[in-house]
């Protein structure tokens, strides 16, 4: 089929990007906000429009087990998942980075309990920041669907696994017109996946028993060197998707930035909020800029100091919080600024947590108060 | 059923292995693995198992081993089959191998769920009864009153029925072996080859080191669990066809349960208990069939 438009939630989205990536084992658990993506992938197979082989797994853990070992043994494959479901995964999310599985999983954050709760709050995958996966966190349905598509490419590349985050509601139950890419488009984009490495009796490896201190350093160094590549190739991976799709959004977004004398630095739906704030504010003769942090890791430490080294003060929103030492946003930026010569004035601000609405008119009140106060080291709360 | 001492192998698994001299599992793990063959695929769990097939670079398996996480044998296996058949590449066998700890306790969520599905693997768990590998601690294998250390009392409660709760899957094959019964275990493991969807085989393998065993003497304890009754040898077809492979001899469980120093310290009142509770369960099983 060729390209075409269709109203679509964020979720949905993601399941038609997974439909085209065609990846062949599907291991899966259900999980409110993420089960819509689930759903359409089950009815796309029914319908004949994917083949793959789904695994209904009897919980996230399994699943991620079963995603490790699929894709080890030489085929695409895809999971998805949120909130207490990416909790119960931790242990396999280290397994699967360690085990060089470039699995796709998309996640739809949601609050941690305890107490239950269903909202959009980034901290589910922020807290899995240092398992060895890339992390792409996207505003928009289109942009999921798109950066499914590119997360196969550069994993596969780097053989490390990814995330494709978006948050509940705000982006995985909204619907809006969302351009389907053609198959051909797709198939042209992505190359099959056909690994060197693979479990199979007519090649012999095995992969997990037991290696020395010095073999396990190595891999780690490894990991690293592969981890390195990434800002490089997810670049690369969108610029030739925009080429043939003519949609790109950057491992980050400037907006605005070239003159600004204020920053604001975000991820996933507050981007689009604060877009519209800076929007206003410039009309009203405000210099404001904003950064959308869309690759969270590898964090683009190069990238970040270059867009903010001549900014005189950034305004980090997280819609995230680690109890004792704040916002993750604010953390990652501090310390990508550090020792720059003309670092700037970093405020830390917790808004929406627990996906607390955040409106244009907070942010215009936000950069107000930044304005007028000195940056503390610490993230400080809104409200 | 005597050995025959000609039992056919194809050579997988090999001499050289970390196993302790004497060992129940490594004997099983030879008849196991030199009966599916080497178009297999193995899974491992943190076991003995996973010891005995060696450390990085090495090997005592002559087939792509993939260690996994100690819950998560059944679902890793699963996930393999699933890839290797969407490559065509069904005649694969892919069997997981994994103690009692990863199989009755911390991987039991994961088995069910891959009986319940249904999928294509060879699930054998290698029962010696306890967390050997971390040094003789109770699992939910572990039998009424043996001494662990961590249960230096003796066990509270009973072994659980890990073959009679996988028969109530109603999975095509379920079986209970030993090894002092090669060419039963060896036949089990041909038959199981031979079939599809879940094959769930539980393997009886003394613990020389955590039963307080004599380094020749696994075999003959083996044997003698079958024939007092302790674990009688049947299988299970579709969770409805029971059949007893070998009628026990009906030797007296204290000739079992002396042999091991994980009961020495039973009382002559508990070892009648110990009597009357398996022939409660021959008799619940003979009329099974």
């Amino acid at each position: 089929m060729t390209a075409h438009r269709k109203l679509l939630s964020g979720n949905h989205a993601v399941s038609y990007g997974v439909m085209l990536a065609k990846p062949k084992v599907i291991p899966v658990y259900p999980i409110t906000p993420q089960t819509p993506i689930l759903e359409k992938i089950t009815e796309l197979q029914t319908a004949g429009e994917l083949d793959a082989d789904i695994m209904t797994a009897e919980s996230e853990h399994s699943a991620m087990a079963a995603c490790i070992t699929a894709s080890l043994t030489g085929v695409r494959v895809f999971t998805a998942t949120a909130s207490q479901g990416l909790m119960l995964m931790h242990e396999m999310l280290h397994y699967a980075s360690g085990a060089r599985a470039p699995i796709i999983m998309a996640n739809v954050n949601r609050t941690i309990g305890s107490p239950w709760a269903f909202w959009p709050d980034q901290t589910d995958s922020l807290a899995q920041r240092d398992c060895g996966w890339i992390q792409y966190y996207c505003e928009t349905g289109q942009e999921s669907l798109d950066t499914v598509i590119q997360a196969f490419k550069v994993a596969e590349q780097v053989m490390l696994p990814a995330m494709v985050i978006h948050e509940a509601f705000y982006v995985s139950h909204s619907v809006e017109p969302v351009e389907i890419p053609g198959q051909e488009t797709v198939d042209e984009y992505l190359p099959p996946f056909t690994p060197e490495h693979r479990l199979d009796p007519a090649i012999g490896e095995s992969w997990g028993n037991v290696v020395n201190q010095e073999m396990y350093y190595r891999h780690r160094q490894d990991m690293g060197r592969a981890m390195e590549h990434v800002c490089d190739l997810a670049q690369k991976a969108d610029q030739a998707w925009q080429e043939l799709t003519g949609r790109g959004y950057g491992i980050m977004e400037e907006y605005c930035c070239d003159d600004a004398k204020v920053v604001l630095a975000t991820m996933g739906g507050l981007a689009g909020t604060a877009r519209e704030a800076v929007d206003i504010l410039r009309q009203k003769g405000l210099k404001v800029g904003l950064l959308k942090v869309k690759l969270f890791r590898p964090f683009p430490v190069f990238q970040v100091r270059k867009i903010l080294s001549a900014i005189p003060k950034v305004i980090v929103m997280d819609r995230n919080y680690a109890p004792g030492t704040g916002g993750f946003l604010h953390q990652e930026i501090k310390a990508a600024l550090y020792g720059l010569a003309n670092s700037p004035e970093v405020h830390g601000y917790l808004v929406g947590v627990g996906g607390v609405n955040v409106s244009p008119e907070n942010i215009m009140d936000l950069v107000n108060r930044a304005m007028a106060e000195t940056a503390f080291p610490e993230s400080v709360w809104v409200g | 059923m005597m050995i025959s001492y000609n039992i056919p192998e194809e050579k997988v698994f090999l001499s050289g292995h970390n196993a302790c001299p004497g060992c129940g599992e490594a004997l099983a793990l030879r008849y196991i693995l030199n009966t599916l063959g080497p178009e297999t695929v193995g899974v491992v769990p943190p076991s003995c198992i996973a010891i005995i097939s060696g450390p990085q670079p090495y090997s005592s398996m002559r087939i792509p081993v993939y260690q996994t996480t100690l819950e998560a044998s059944a679902a890793s296996a699963a996930g393999i089959k699933r890839a290797l058949d969407v490559q065509g590449k069904t005649q694969v066998n892919v069997v997981a191998l994994a103690g009692d700890g990863g199989t009755y306790d911390i991987g039991f969520q994961a088995l069910s769920a891959a009986a319940e599905r249904n999928e294509d693997i060879i699930y054998i768990c290698l029962d010696n009864e306890g967390y050997m590998n971390t040094g003789a601690q109770k699992s939910s294998a572990t039998p009424w009153l043996a001494y662990t250390t961590s249960t230096p009392g003796g066990k509270p409660t009973g072994k659980k029925n890990v073959a009679e709760i996988m028969a109530a899957h109603e999975i095509p094959y379920v079986a209970t072996a030993t090894v002092g019964f090669p060419d039963d275990l060896t036949a089990k493991i041909r038959k199981a080859k031979e079939m599809k969807g879940m094959r769930f085989i539980v393997v009886l393998t003394p613990c020389l080191a955590g039963w307080g065993v004599p380094d020749s003497q696994a075999v003959r304890v083996s044997r003698l669990a079958v024939d007092t009754g302790i674990f009688p040898l049947y299988e299970v077809e579709n969770g409805r066809k029971y059949t007893l492979n070998w009628e026990p001899r009906g030797i007296p469980v204290d000739t079992y349960l002396r042999t091991q120093s994980r009961y020495k310290h039973l009382t002559a009142d508990q070892i009648e208990e110990i009597q009357q509770e398996v022939n409660r369960n021959m008799t619940y099983l003979r009329e099974k069939q």
